[in-house]
């Protein structure tokens, strides 16, 4: 773990944290933020596209049918744990499910990085993964919602526009395509700017969210202890379900170890706009502060290693089977 | 000197994520035209500083008769006024083409 923690980009994030909490005048310019974002989220789509062209995709389909099912589960298990255990409110606990359900694609890059180094391969088609794993517990978010309460009526077409056509999908659907169209050879001329500078982009992104996750933490005191222990014990279960789907899909222990991060992860991009809309009476501050304020820095700090470790010890288990 | 006649200026400052809903609403209600651009500040919601997607403010204007505006006010304060941060303002102007704004 503390290898992990040496690795600039958690170092990045660190530091954002740092600054938010004493306060500098460091901000950066929307524009900047809306940028790095967007190129984070077409490279993750593009470079996985490109991997998945060399791959073959019949692979893919055990995997994706385990990751679709626990991109179901695992808001389910949330939304029971939040009612039962922490006695939320129905469309509170509805809200936070989606985010736990759906996945944060900066969690997923970082993972990539840190297999990277260690030299551990994972499957090509990982990035398809990310993809499936993004909508299905928005929609389940949704759903609980509207079941437990059906006060007002919903604005389908624009929720449902935003949850399929939202910046995040569109951009990692559309980068898979290009680069997954386009393949190696004609990609090379782009693979400067897509491939080597990824990381950088990558450190400057997490300065950034590590400052916007600053100003959530100070929110910590207004949630409570229960959402603190939900944001760090809620991912660790999610990443043992990813990795018994990993496992069980027949995916590598670097796969394995992807999933289950993908699993743990908590979306803050995709969720937030979404349950705003869908669901307006869920106060913000809960699922913003959980998301982003606890489980983001858990995974980036001890969940990767962990997850990693979860993946080694099931294959080593299964192996002696 | 052209004549003028008086019309309403209605302020919306409103969190983004139900700008798209807004301005659907204004459209419904025969507004021909509006202002918007991002805006930031502080409310009994919190700081909205608009330094990332989560936390990010409009303000729209429409010119437009009594009517429309009372129309707008009240349609706004039903849909969003429970749930979303949004303040609506209403003030006197004078425009020089009355048939522009209804």
């Amino acid at each position: 773990m503390l290898e992990n923690l040496l690795d600039p980009v958690v170092l990045c994030f660190v530091a954002g944290v740092a600054a938010g909490l004493s306060r500098t005048d460091l901000k950066f310019p929307e524009a900047l933020y809306e940028t790095l974002s967007i190129y984070l989220l077409f490279a993750i789509g593009f470079k996985g596209g490109i991997q998945l062209s060399e791959s073959e995709w019949t692979r893919v389909i055990g995997p994706a049918a385990g990751t679709l099912g626990a991109g179901l589960v695992i808001p389910l298990i949330s939304y029971w744990i939040l009612r039962a255990l922490g006695a939320m409110k129905p469309h509170d606990a509805a809200a936070i499910a989606a985010h736990y359900g759906s996945v944060s694609a900066v969690t997923f890059a970082v993972v990539l990085s840190y297999l990277n180094r260690l030299g551990v391969p994972a499957e090509e088609f990982v990035t398809v993964l990310l993809v499936i794993l993004e909508v299905p517990a928005i929609m389940v978010g949704i759903l609980l919602a509207r079941l437990s309460d059906n006060s007002g009526p919903v604005r389908w077409k624009p929720l449902l526009h935003e949850v399929f056509f939202g910046k995040s999908v569109y951009l990692l659907l559309s980068g898979l395509l290009i680069g997954w169209l386009a393949g190696a050879e004609r990609a090379a001329p782009v693979k400067p700017l897509f491939f080597d500078l990824f990381k950088g982009a990558l450190m400057l992104f997490l300065l950034e969210m590590g400052t916007v996750a600053s100003r959530r933490i100070r929110d910590l005191a207004k949630t409570g202890w229960f959402l603190t222990a939900f944001g760090i014990g809620m991912p660790v279960l999610s990443g043992a379900i990813g990795t018994a789907a990993g496992y069980l899909t027949g995916l590598s222990p670097g796969g394995t170890a992807v999933l289950a991060t993908l699993c743990a992860s908590a979306s803050y991009i995709a969720a937030p706009a979404a349950m705003r809309i869908a669901v307006p009476k869920a106060n913000p501050t809960l699922y913003l502060t959980a998301s982003l304020g606890i489980t983001f820095p858990f995974n980036l700090v001890a969940g990767i290693p962990l997850y990693h470790w979860m993946a080694q010890r099931v294959h080593e288990w299964g192996g002696k089977i | 000197m052209r004549e003028r006649t008086k019309r309403k200026l209605l302020s919306i400052i409103a969190e983004s994520s139900i700008e798209p809903f807004i301005i659907e609403d204004l459209r419904a209600m025969g507004v021909k035209g509006y202002t918007s651009w991002e805006a930031r500040g502080e409310g009994e919601r919190g700081d909205r500083a608009g330094d990332w997607e989560q936390n990010r403010n409009v303000m729209i204007q429409v010119v437009c008769s009594d009517s429309t505006a009372d129309k707008i006010a009240e349609r706004l304060f039903d849909a969003y006024q429970q749930d979303y941060a949004m303040v609506v303002h209403v003030s006197d102007v004078e425009v020089m083409r009355p048939q522009k704004f209804t």
